[in-house]
């Protein structure tokens, strides 16, 4: 044990990319946005909600009015280790079956069985699963792993969907986001909606929704915000006292963006139980990278100087500080020989020898 | 559903120290297959060799990955007589996965062993993993944080063993911290994390509630 952590430790492979900011933050008129990420990021998981125009109002997700921008997007959910986004991810996987759309899902992170599991089998048989967890990288050379890798699996689950609403699930985002290129991720992503797009007919009825789950303790904040960024829903997962809560983050295009807390939890059956409300905490994990609270702000005494009381502050010489006022007094003759004077009284005890001053001492 | 659980701890909780395990037995038996890194790295520089070791990326200036020693983990798990296997639910112990990351191996690459350890140990052959990783708290260590971050939302158990904070005890070693993330019984929510304290004896560890320690009652 203790072996020297002295690296040398392989360089990372993947690049930290900024995030691109197409069609992003609702600022994109034209509806020619990417694929809409929900991303629904519990303190681990970041799964994506889908919001285009579907109405989950169960789920807590606020319902969009359909446009023409082919992307479903669903944004991120992004989870933690403490709170697990899978559980949540499952249940919209639920929803939307039971809406009746067809559901695709690509399961990277778990076997086809555990994923499975939970679902009754009528919902079972309307998922179409993709299994990159037996042999993702093809170390078995079985000729039974998906071709092309993670990315060819990706560009394979385009293809096969059908023209119609449909839901695709990436479990998870994060496990592509360290084996591709960021780049190569999110141009897959936006392929995927814009061909599912050009396949469909009306733009109302052919919407694609993709949920992903992030796990936002592995990734910087250049990735995340690229996939944020393409994404229309960010849910991220957090909780107290064994209670789950979601802060789901809203962008819709043309809108101001919506923030919005709901406590949940996912029963076993996988439906989802909303409990609503404002949480106990009503801030969200904070953000490293956001400004400090003011400590001296919620103290039962007051550190905080009115206006006058700083200039006060400000203009007060303080004594043993050599300034140039005190060079100048110094400098300047003083007014008599002496400016300072004692006055002593001796009471009847003192026995004062102006010769030996300390003659009383006992030393 | 196959879990992954904290199966060495099983054995060292042994109530009595007359039910001891001998490894040496268990080796000799073919119940327990042992790889020992340090030494069977000598044999990597130092002897010549025929198939892929499990330790080649040691030799190798840019190893990608970790697939040889995966190898050498799916070959010991195979059945040796008659296509049935002599040991049930088998179950993969290691330590420990920093000293990967020191060799030189990335952290993706790491992930990518467990996953598919994971994908063998756990999936098909329904046994369980237990994988240590070191966490020196040291925030500006990326590579082991994803390591550690990864391996934690791949676990169903993970076990956070750490010194007490408020310092250096000899009756209480340490304190384990248990969570659950096992997403089927929301039922339990309060009951996803336990903490106990610990003193490790000569042959087994005592575990007692905080503050319960024998010695403080």
């Amino acid at each position: 044990m203790g072996a020297g952590r002295g690296k040398p430790r392989a360089l990372p492979t993947r690049p930290q990319y900024r995030a691109s900011a197409e069609g992003g933050s609702g600022a994109d008129p034209g509806g020619e946005a990417g694929p809409a990420w929900s991303g629904v990021g519990g303190a681990g998981d970041v799964s994506r909600p889908r919001v285009s125009g579907r109405r989950t109002g169960a789920c807590g997700l606020l319902p969009l009015p359909p446009t023409t921008a082919p992307n479903g997007s669903s944004g991120p959910s992004r989870d933690s280790v403490e709170w697990e986004g899978r559980s949540l991810l499952k249940a919209l996987i639920k929803k939307a079956a039971l809406g009746g759309e067809q559901v695709h899902i690509l399961g990277c992170e778990v076997s086809e069985e555990e994923f499975r599991a939970g679902f009754d089998s009528s919902i079972n048989s309307r998922l179409v699963y993709y299994d990159l967890f037996r042999d993702p990288l093809n170390w078995a050379q079985t000729g039974k792993a998906l071709p092309g890798g993670p990315l060819g699996a990706l560009q394979a689950m385009c293809k096969r969907t059908d023209p119609g609403p449909v839901t695709v699930a990436l479990d998870s985002l994060s496990w592509l986001l360290l084996r591709l290129p960021c780049a190569a991720l999110c141009q897959a992503l936006c392929a995927m909606s814009r061909q599912h797009a050009c396949r469909g007919g009306g733009p109302a009825a052919e919407q694609l929704c993709m949920l992903g789950l992030l796990h936002r303790e592995l990734h910087g904040p250049g990735p995340t915000g690229a996939l944020s960024s393409l994404a229309q829903t960010e849910v991220t997962l957090s909780g107290t006292a064994g209670q789950a809560s979601a802060h789901i983050l809203c962008r819709r295009p043309r809108q101001r963006p919506t923030l919005e807390t709901l406590w949940f939890s996912v029963l076993p059956d996988l439906s989802l139980d909303l409990q609503g409300g404002p949480p106990l905490e009503s801030q969200p994990h904070p953000d490293p990278h956001t400004p400090q609270v003011d400590p001296a702000s919620h103290l039962t005494f007051n550190l905080h100087l009115s206006k006058r009381e700083r200039e006060a502050k400000d203009s007060l010489t303080l004594p043993f500080q050599f300034s140039s006022e005190k060079q100048q007094a110094l400098l300047r003759p003083g007014p008599g020989p002496a400016t300072s004077r004692i006055f002593y009284e001796p009471d009847a005890f003192d026995d004062l020898d102006p010769e030996d001053p300390d003659g009383d001492l006992d030393v | 559903m196959p879990t992954q659980m904290a199966a060495s701890l099983c054995i060292t909780f042994s109530p009595s120290t007359s039910k001891g395990v001998s490894l040496t037995v268990a080796r000799e038996c073919g119940q327990l297959v042992f790889l020992e890194g340090l030494k069977s790295s000598v044999d990597v520089f130092f002897r010549a060799q025929v198939e892929p070791h499990p330790l080649q990326f040691l030799r190798e200036a840019n190893a990608e990955n970790l697939q040889p020693l995966y190898e050498f983990v799916r070959e010991a798990l195979k059945p040796v007589d008659d296509g049935e296997a002599a040991w049930r639910c088998p179950v993969l112990l290691v330590d420990d996965l920093s000293v990967l990351l020191s060799l030189g191996m990335g952290a993706v690459a790491v992930l990518d062993f467990i996953h598919y350890c994971r994908a063998t140990v756990c999936w098909e052959r329904k046994g369980n993993i237990v994988a240590l990783v070191h966490d020196s708290g040291d925030t500006e260590d990326e590579e082991n944080n994803i390591l550690l971050n990864g391996l934690s939302h791949q676990s169903h158990l993970i076990l956070r063993a750490e010194g007490l904070p408020t310092g250096f005890c000899r009756d209480v070693h340490g304190q384990l911290r248990i969570l659950w993330r096992t997403p089927s019984q929301p039922t339990t929510q309060r009951d996803r994390s336990l903490t106990y304290q610990y003193k490790i004896q000569d042959k087994s560890v005592s575990f007692f509630a905080k503050g319960m320690s024998p010695a403080v009652l």
